[in-house]
């Protein structure tokens, strides 16, 4: 273990530790932009800045390690001072629209801006950034002129999806996020999982499938498995007033073991066919050419019904099953097994081996 | 009056810099011979004994950092700074240009020293000529199986500032894009492609050759006690003669300017000069006694940096040329840390208000609170260095800011 102090406590923490860890694990809160525990780190936003006594320099508390005997102050003077400087000058970069913003209320950088009380920026000179929003895609929406390059979404790309669909162009202020020759995402290698709009702390990146319907505040979070294959990817369906209007990832180890929060297009984005009006909900018995609606008893009883009739007339042979990578291990299984034993035949194949 | 000392120029022409033979017939590669025979930990305790120090521009004690590559490291890296890219700058070039094989022969002992069986020379985009002749000193070298096992490769710059930091270089050598890394890790435990790396600038290898052969306490009887040796400078600006010196490090800035540079040219008055490079801090004419040795000119809070001393004589505009430096710092900015990125920019823009009259003290009041803020907050060298001729030229001529505000 390793003592240091901090705020004038002294506090421990295992060795290999880093100052930011160290107060997380003793309730010291640190504002951090560009840090997230599942990325390469970057020591870029400086929003995490704490004074070490005896060096000239502050230090970005997420990338600096936590040493023996260290004097730590996280919100002296001088660091508060420097993050009301930082936040001011992303401020003079970022289009305020809060009041249509679909992070309103989930915006880490709008939550900062509260805490230390940044009302406006003192840096706004000059031009502000100005890019277009235009890529027409139907998933994601990219709006960087909200963007504060803590570069989160390209290190989730790179290092969770590993798409490398985006990275940074150009230098310093005229930095910005673009995929291989500033093109649209749908001419990338994008995939749209929606990775960085789950890791973005502002509204630069946004789901376009949910705007307008529910911001993070109204909804409330229905943790639960994607149905969409046979991985069991843990979700969150966002619902209000009984309805889905989002997804978004839960990202613990316990709530989501398998993916971490990480999802496809069809997990994140594919969830509007649950109110669609074309959804099936009942089955279906065509007669003289026109479906009727039926319970499951009889749908059931007639498939039953005709499948022995085929059998009996043509042989179990004259059958075969097809299974989908949609559904689980379990139902797999219990398919082949459906085939083998109560079909009799051994026609069974699986969308997963074309 | 202080006489020039050559010690990395002691060559400088008086060999032919193309021929291998001339350099050794001048007693090169008798350093590099005389290390090899050393211990590892016994040549770098030589080093460390000499005190000499990075001549880059941090000052860091050179044995030290060697100390830092783990002796039990299989693989480890020599890296040589030739980036060169400070504005006025050029005394690098010079070394490489008049004495390639010194800084191949430093390199070597370097290499000894650390294990490594490999160096690089990261090469300022814009010496394409240089490289052609370190590639044939090189060959030269490794013709008459000099170099050992420890070989050289020289790689191009793109012509960034930021790859002059030594994270920004060793990224560009991986071929990624010029950002700095956070540290630690230091380069000595984790640096290119994760192994331990020495980065020393091309002066600094330049210095081992002499000071290997020579012994350590030749070396830091020269100069001053805490920076010993020599500095090569690069004289530029309003300054009679326009021209590189290599002088110990007792030399004060009045020596330089008037008993080499001789004086302001045209007979006009001095007003300020700049040492260390575009980031260096403005120096007044009351502070002109200070000798140029890293700590005294920290003490007065400017810095020796890289060794450019540019000059400005009486009519020169100091928010003019402050704008000009900005402007520098906002293109050269890489873009990855907030204050840096956006602190350059803002800096930039308030300089041109200021500078175009249209200013009010409340903008001298916000430039000051950001120089102050990203000094101590920028990630790497460049963002903390860029608010420097702000504010020492805020501090020392503050008058001429002044005059440029509009009067409410």
């Amino acid at each position: 273990m390793i003592t240091l102090t901090i705020n004038g406590k002294e506090v421990h923490t295992p060795k290999g530790s880093t100052i930011l860890e160290a107060c997380q694990q003793n309730g010291i809160p640190i504002p951090t932009l560009c840090y997230d525990p599942d990325l390469r780190l970057a020591g870029s936003c400086r929003m995490c800045l704490v004074e070490i006594k005896g060096r000239p320099l502050y230090a970005a508390s997420c990338v600096t390690p936590a040493e023996n005997g260290i004097v730590v102050e996280t919100e002296s003077p001088g660091i508060v001072a420097a993050r009301k400087v930082i936040l001011e000058l992303l401020s003079a970069r970022h289009k305020f629209n809060c009041q249509v913003c679909e992070k309103n209320g989930d915006c880490k950088f709008q939550d900062y801006c509260y805490q230390y009380g940044i009302k406006e920026s003192r840096f706004i000179y000059g031009e502000a950034t100005n890019y277009g929003i235009n890529d027409p895609n139907p998933f994601i929406e990219r709006d960087y002129n909200k963007c504060i390059m803590c570069t989160r979404c390209v290190r989730a790309c790179e290092e969770i999806t590993a798409a490398r669909a985006i990275n940074v162009e150009n230098r310093g202020h005229h930095a910005k996020i673009s995929t291989a020759f500033d093109g649209n995402l749908a001419d990338s290698s994008c995939l749209f999982c929606g990775q960085c709009v789950m890791v973005c702390p502002t509204g630069a990146l946004t789901s376009k499938v949910s705007a307008g319907l529910g911001r993070a505040y109204e909804v409330d979070k229905v943790l639960t498995t994607c149905s969409y294959c046979g991985t069991g990817c843990t979700l969150e369906l966002n619902v209000k007033n009984n309805r889905v209007v989002g997804v978004t990832s839960n990202r613990t180890a316990t709530g989501s073991p398998v993916n971490k929060g990480a999802l496809c297009v069809k997990g994140r984005f594919g969830w509007d066919f649950i109110n669609s009006p074309d959804r099936l909900t009942t089955p279906l018995i065509k007669e003289n050419g026109q479906f009727r609606e039926a319970g499951w008893d009889e749908a059931l009883d007639l498939v039953a019904k005709r499948l022995g009739e085929v059998k009996n007339e043509f042989g179990p042979d004259s059958m075969a099953v097809f299974t989908s990578a949609r559904v689980t291990n379990e139902e797999n299984y219990v398919a082949q097994k459906f085939t083998r034993a109560v079909l009799g035949t051994n026609n069974v194949d699986h969308c997963a081996r074309l | 009056m202080t006489e020039e000392k050559r010690i990395v120029l002691r060559n400088a022409d008086l060999i032919n810099p193309k021929k291998i033979e001339d350099y050794m017939q001048a007693g090169g590669y008798q350093g590099l011979e005389k290390a090899r025979l050393m211990s590892r930990s016994d040549l770098i305790a030589e080093i460390k004994k000499s005190n000499l120090r990075g001549r880059g521009g941090a000052a860091f004690n050179c044995g030290l950092k060697w100390s830092f590559v783990p002796t039990d490291a299989p693989v480890s890296y020599v890296v040589c700074n030739f980036d060169e890219g400070e504005p006025g700058t050029y005394k690098d070039r010079i070394i490489v240009q008049k004495d390639p094989q010194s800084l191949l022969e430093g390199m070597a002992i370097c290499g000894h020293a650390v294990n490594s069986k490999q160096g690089y020379i990261y090469c300022r985009g814009e010496y394409p000529y240089v490289v052609e002749l370190l590639n044939l000193a090189i060959d030269q070298a490794r013709g008459k199986g000099l170099l050992g096992d420890f070989d050289i490769e020289v790689r191009m710059g793109g012509g960034a500032y930021v790859c002059g930091e030594e994270t920004a270089l060793i990224e560009s050598i991986e071929g990624h894009r010029g950002e700095p890394r956070f540290k630690p890790p230091f380069p000595g435990v984790a640096g290119l492609w994760a192994q331990p790396t020495v980065v020393n600038n091309v002066e600094t290898f330049a210095n081992l050759p002499s000071i290997v052969l020579n012994g350590p306490e030749w070396f830091a009887a020269i100069g001053a006690p805490n920076y010993p040796g020599t500095k090569v400078l690069t004289l530029t600006g309003d300054v009679a003669n326009r021209v590189s010196i290599e002088v110990p490090t007792t030399a004060t800035l009045r020596e330089i300017i008037y008993d080499f540079g001789g004086g302001i040219k045209e007979g006009k008055k001095f007003k300020a000069v700049q040492v260390g490079g575009t980031s260096g801090g403005f120096i007044p004419e009351s502070l002109l006694d200070t000798p140029i040795d890293f700590d005294s000119m920290r003490g007065i809070g400017a810095t020796l940096g890289t060794g450019a001393v540019f000059v400005m004589d009486e009519t020169r505009d100091i928010v003019d040329i402050t704008t000009r430096i900005a402007k520098f710092f906002e293109h050269e900015s890489c873009g990855k840390c907030n204050p840096c990125r956006e602190g350059t920019f803002r800096a930039y823009e308030i300089m041109k208000k200021i500078n175009n009259g249209k200013a009010v003290a409340q903008d001298i009041e916000n430039l000051t609170i950001l120089s102050q803020v990203m000094e101590k907050a920028c990630l790497c060298g460049l963002g903390q260095a860029a608010p420097a001729p702000i504010l020492t030229t805020l501090k020392h001529f503050y008058p001429e800011y002044q005059a440029r505000l509009q009067i409410h």
